[in-house]
């Protein structure tokens, strides 16, 4: 057998934080803890890489698999990857070592626990990514809200133990369900292995109820209207470091889970529910993209925008076209890159400041033109101009939805005048006008770590956004397969 | 070659935007400046080719996106149409920034300024050379970016910054409807490119449409959407509020982009999409009647505001729309003249009104002027040729091109035709009375500035007059040299070759005769008439105010637009938001969700505690309750 490389991903970042977990966390060895932590990350990453490298693009079979006898004729740990998940890995992969890198000051007691939990939780991440059995795959899914909850309840700001609360409450709801469905998957077919459920496929009678168990889940991670207020709550109380985990990797899971499960194994729910995501997502375009216009703290009104942009995602998802669904992957990385970045930006602000509230700002662009010019780019990315990475995925789901639907497209555009007017609202009230606070005076640019993660992230925006090849070519085959797989199945319904 | 006419404004926002800091000021200044006008120069190579040796060319520079059947490149398309473009956006963009060294003296962020202004240019040549919709609104949004960062380039000032995301947003509504004309143009061909669209025209000639329950012609829906783009990018009417508040931006910008280049994106669409315009009757009667519409409202706007630069911003947004009504009537190349002629003599007019700012340092108020013809001679001398330019006094520029456009509005023969005909003759007498209301406020009369004396009033340098010079020369003879190019001579027309499409040929009829001699009277009798009004007899001029004063404060309020439009969008938007945000997030979804549900476990709880108060006599009488129930269900089963 070859070298197990999705598992060595899986477990790498875990044996980095097995070994924090016997380092003794005292003040003086602080830095050492993260470097122990970063080395692990990062190596993480570049195994990734090599992944990608040695990915072969032109077949929608699952590569790198691995398959283990867990519990005898019940479950299998059998992992692999396509086209539509390998590009998720990577952005885990990539986005953990920033994370890492920006938790410096914000961060003071249990600095270890603190590293464990962003690790363990990269682990799971990546379990989900490439789990090829359902229970595998729910095992991660469900994991990995506890480094989260854990994340927000211990290291939150006033009111986490609420937020912390009200996010467990909200995914726990959705993911009963969801394990409900995947036993009866396993009465219904005897088997869990998620290859063979697609050669198999699912009595149409059953499709209907399994779906709308999965879409519990999902919808509440993802997260849709109206189940989407636990995650400005969320993100308001949680530490800068959280924030980004949650809104660049975590909320991914649920759009990767409606392509791989709600498209690819129960298709002919899918196509008698496109009507109700439809809506939801354009509800949720148009609503929390008024309400983020409306929002006075910093984190909160990207928190609102996250929930707009995937938006934008379920509904290029269920397009069930290539343009759609392709579009949807590259938002959700977009998303991913933009949204990291943009918590980056409002936690570098409350370092200084500590303060998450608007109008504490104002007047600070000759202070940190450095920060201005990245916070810009990303601000840029995130209403969707051409040239940025945000425009060429909602370009593309719109153009999709426009082919089914006239109205949804419509409606869905009328979000991109919003997000124009909120984010550059947002940008003006922070970074220009006149200085009325004398504090600010006192702020300090980027220093070297922050420009670093920041820049490291706006180069594949801007990169992705003339030249987003790679990402298309990465996911192109196995999309049109899955097109192709269900419009089979739909037509020989 | 070609491309480095794209590349060379790139390279110079580059340089000076990461390197001004290094660089220093200067050098910025002498960089961007000298790589622009390099660009300037191989595209009057390119437009010398294209005259010439009826050179066409599309380059593909790289993949774009290519996701299943969309196909999109990075691309250089070089024919008739677009070289005239790439011409008068190089030659501006030079002459601006050259102009800019000047006016931008005293200013601590020069380095940043020059690099707006390129990366402007570069974005601004991206849109007219594109070869497909794509990169088309890839300009489009991003010259709105640049436009949006130079209006708002005093970020002190709120209401600069206020104008900048007025200005992005308004252009934004526009860029909705063209966003969604591009999906049509894709849902209906399958691409996006334009020659493989405009090849498939005539197969979706019959298509209808029931476009959000309208039944509508594919045709007409594609234009039609199209032409929103167009309005908010050119500030016609209902999206024009934008473009007098975009005013707040330095007087280059305001020459440059929101008189010669930018705002003429939207024309610049309608003629290239010429192809499919002309199948479409009802979408090109709707370009005529809100081209028309916007001259006049503008016109009559422009007559009694006191801003200079508002004054030359409404006035561009008239000229515009004679530009819009000229592609209505199907006379795309006379809507390609005015634009070209327009440019410079508009610039000229901007940059002029810049100068005489920069000699009241910084008053932008009429009625605060006057008196100085002697104290600026130089800049009183080019204003005067703008004027003359702009409201079309015989032999100079304007007069072939906006008098052309009358012509074939005319000859269109249509009803439609006619009333544009008759409203561009009356907005041209508008247009003369409020251009030297404004020369003679600013120039003639009473010194009225009580900030600064007459005496310290001074000409600009000779780095802000050659720009200036150029332009006039261009106002001059641009329109005499260049009017067998652009419209044909005796009828023959080879310059357009195949980048404008006519489905039946232009009238070749000339007008009557009292028709060609009208506007050039009505012109010069304004002349006389406009310097009794404002200056031999001001206290008519007042009395007529005084007169009619609800109407005065109807245009002086610009009929209201800003005011409805904050009633209706911005203000009912807020308060939607904050709704679905108080109410309907945290009372309702929350409210019977999570906090309901807890809310619910608490009260359970509480009640649940009560049993367990520890009280043996409560416990008792608990176990005697239940005893004697299960007795009861033992004795009744």
């Amino acid at each position: 057998m070859n070298f197990p490389i999705l598992s060595s991903l899986i477990l790498l970042p875990s044996i980095g934080a097995l070994f924090l977990f016997f380092t003794r966390s005292k003040s003086e060895n602080k830095i050492t803890v993260k470097y122990v932590a970063l080395f692990t990350t990062l190596v993480n990453f570049f195994l990734s890489i090599y992944l990608w490298f040695l990915f072969d693009q032109t077949t929608s079979a699952f590569q790198f698999v691995e398959d283990r006898i867990w519990i005898e004729g019940l479950i299998n740990y059998k992992v692999g990857v396509d086209g539509i998940s390998i590009l998720f890995i990577i952005l885990t992969t990539f986005i953990t070592p920033l994370c890492i890198i920006s938790v410096n000051n914000s961060v003071t007691e249990r600095l270890n626990e603190f590293l464990i939990a962003i690790l363990v939780m990269e682990t799971f991440m990546i379990g989900v990514f490439c789990s090829l059995d359902l229970v595998v795959f729910y095992l991660f899914f469900e994991a990995g809200l506890i480094p989260m909850f854990l994340i927000i309840g211990i290291w939150g700001g006033a009111r986490r133990v609420y937020s912390a609360f009200k996010f467990f409450l909200f995914t726990l709801l959705g993911s009963v369900l969801m394990l409900v469905a995947i036993i009866s998957i396993y009465w219904i077919t005897g088997t869990t292995d998620i290859v063979q459920l697609y050669e198999l496929g699912i009595d149409t009678k059953y499709q209907n109820l399994l779906w709308l168990a999965f879409f519990s889940s999902f919808a509440v991670k993802t997260p849709m209207w109206p189940v989407h207020t636990w995650l400005p709550d969320a993100h308001v109380e949680a530490p800068t470091a959280g924030s980004v985990l949650l809104a660049a990797i975590l909320l991914k899971m649920a759009g990767y889970g409606f392509i791989r499960f709600s498209l690819g194994l129960f298709p002919s729910a899918s196509e008698l529910f496109t009507p109700l995501i439809y809506a939801l997502s354009v509800i949720a375009i148009i609503f929390t993209s008024l309400i983020a216009l409306m929002q006075e703290d910093m984190k909160k009104l990207i928190a609102y925008s996250s929930v707009a942009h995937m938006g934008f995602v379920t509904l290029g998802i269920f397009t069930i076209q290539q343009q759609g669904i392709e579009g949807s992957i590259i938002q959700m990385i977009s998303h991913g890159l933009v949204s990291a970045a943009l918590f980056l930006c409002v936690g570098v602000v409350y370092d200084r400041m500590h303060s998450r509230l608007i109008n504490t700002y104002g007047g600070i662009v000759t202070i940190i033109p450095k920060y201005a010019v990245l916070f810009m780019v990303f601000t840029l990315a995130a209403l969707g101009l051409p040239g940025t990475s945000g425009f060429v995925g909602e370009f593309l789901i719109l153009m999709a939805a426009f082919k089914d639907n006239f109205l949804v497209a419509v409606l869905a555009s009328l979000g991109v005048i919003i997000g124009a007017a909120y984010m550059l609202w947002l940008y003006k009230r922070v970074i220009f006008g006149k200085l009325i606070n004398s504090e600010l005076k006192k702020m300090i640019d980027l220093n070297k770590s922050e420009t670093f993660t920041l820049t490291c992230l706006a180069i594949p925006t801007l990169y992705f956004g003339f030249y987003p090849e790679p990402l298309i070519n990465t996911i192109e085959v196995s999309i049109s397969d899955l097109i192709n797989t269900y419009n089979y199945s739909v037509a020989s319904k | 070659m070609e491309i480095s006419i794209l590349a060379l404004p790139l390279i110079a926002s580059i340089i000076s935007g990461f390197f001004g800091k290094f660089i220093g000021d200067r050098n910025s200044e002498i960089v961007t400046s000298l790589l622009v006008s390099i660009s300037a120069v191989l595209s009057a190579i390119v437009f010398y080719e294209v005259i010439f040796n009826q050179y066409e060319e599309n380059i593909k520079i790289a993949t774009w996106i290519n996701s299943g059947s969309l196909e999109v490149n990075w691309s250089m398309k070089i024919d008739a149409l677009s070289s005239v473009m790439l011409v008068v956006v190089t030659f501006i963009s030079a002459l601006v920034h050259i102009y800019s060294i000047g006016y931008m003296s005293h200013d601590p962020h020069k380095s940043r300024f020059m690099a707006y202004l390129s990366l402007f240019t570069f974005a601004m040549l991206m849109l007219v050379t594109a070869d497909n919709f794509i990169q088309l609104f890839f300009g489009w949004e991003g010259v709105g970016l640049c436009s949006y960062f130079l209006i708002g380039f005093w970020f002190k000032k709120e209401s600069a910054n206020k104008a900048a995301i007025k200005a992005f947003v308004v252009n934004r509504v526009g860029d909705f409807g063209f966003a969604l004309g591009i999906f049509l143009i894709f849902y209906l061909f399958g691409t996006v490119n334009y020659t493989e669209v405009f090849d498939q025209i005539s197969t979706v000639v019959d298509e209808k449409l029931n476009f959000l329950g309208i039944q509508i012609y594919a045709i007409d829906l594609i234009c039609i959407l199209l032409f929103i783009g167009a309005m908010g990018k050119s500030a016609q009417i209902f999206l024009h509020t934008w473009l007098p508040d975009a005013m707040e931006g330095p007087t280059p910008v305001s020459a440059l982009i929101h008189a010669a280049t930018m705002v003429t994106a939207g024309v610049f669409l309608v003629v290239r999409c010429s192809p499919i315009y002309e199948y479409s009757e009802l979408a090109l009667n709707i370009v005529t009647i809100i081209g028309m519409s916007t001259a006049f409202f503008a016109a009559s706007v422009a007559l009694v505001q006191t801003d200079i630069k508002k004054i030359i911003a409404y006035s561009t947004c008239s000229q515009l729309g004679y530009m819009f009504f000229a592609a209505g009537v199907g006379a795309y190349n006379v809507a390609m003249f005015h634009l070209f002629t327009h440019a410079f003599f508009k610039a000229l007019l901007f940059l002029g009104s810049g100068s005489v700012i920069h000699a009241f340092k910084d008053e932008q108020n009429i009625n605060n002027m006057g008196g100085v013809c002697r104290k600026l001679p130089y800049t009183y001398a080019l204003m005067i040729i703008g004027t003359l330019a702009l409201t079309g006094f015989p032999l100079l520029s304007g007069f072939y091109s906006k008098d052309a456009i009358i012509e074939f509005a005319y000859l269109s023969g249509t009803t439609t035709g006619y009333y544009a005909a008759g409203i561009g003759i009356f907005t041209a007498l508008l247009t003369s009375i409020y251009s030297w209301r404004l020369i003679f406020k600013t120039f003639h009369g009473q010194y009225n500035n009580k900030e600064i004396k007459i005496e310290e009033t001074h000409e600009s340098p000779l780095i802000m007059l050659i720009p200036l010079i150029i332009l006039s020369i261009g106002a001059i003879f641009a329109g005499f040299i260049f009017k067998d190019l652009f419209l044909g001579y005796k009828g023959i027309n080879n310059f357009w070759n195949e980048s404008i499409f006519f489905l039946e040929p232009l009238s070749t009829d000339h007008p009557p005769l009292w028709f060609l001699i009208l506007t050039p009277t009505l012109v010069t009798i304004s002349i006389p008439l406009a310097y009794y009004l404002f200056v031999k007899n001001k206290n008519f001029a007042t009395q007529l105010v005084n007169i009619n004063k609800p109407l005065y404060e109807f245009l002086f309020n610009k009929w209201y637009f800003d005011e409805i439009y904050d009633i209706l969008f911005v203000k009912s938007s807020k308060r939607f938001g904050l709704f679905l945000w108080k109410f309907f997030d945290i009372k309702v979804i929350d409210g019977f969700g999570p906090d309901g549900i807890s809310e619910l476990i608490k009260k359970f709880s509480i009640k649940a505690n009560k049993f367990q108060s520890g009280y043996i006599y409560q416990y008792a009488f608990v176990m005697l309750l239940g005893f004697s129930a299960f007795l009861t269900f033992l004795i009744v089963k």
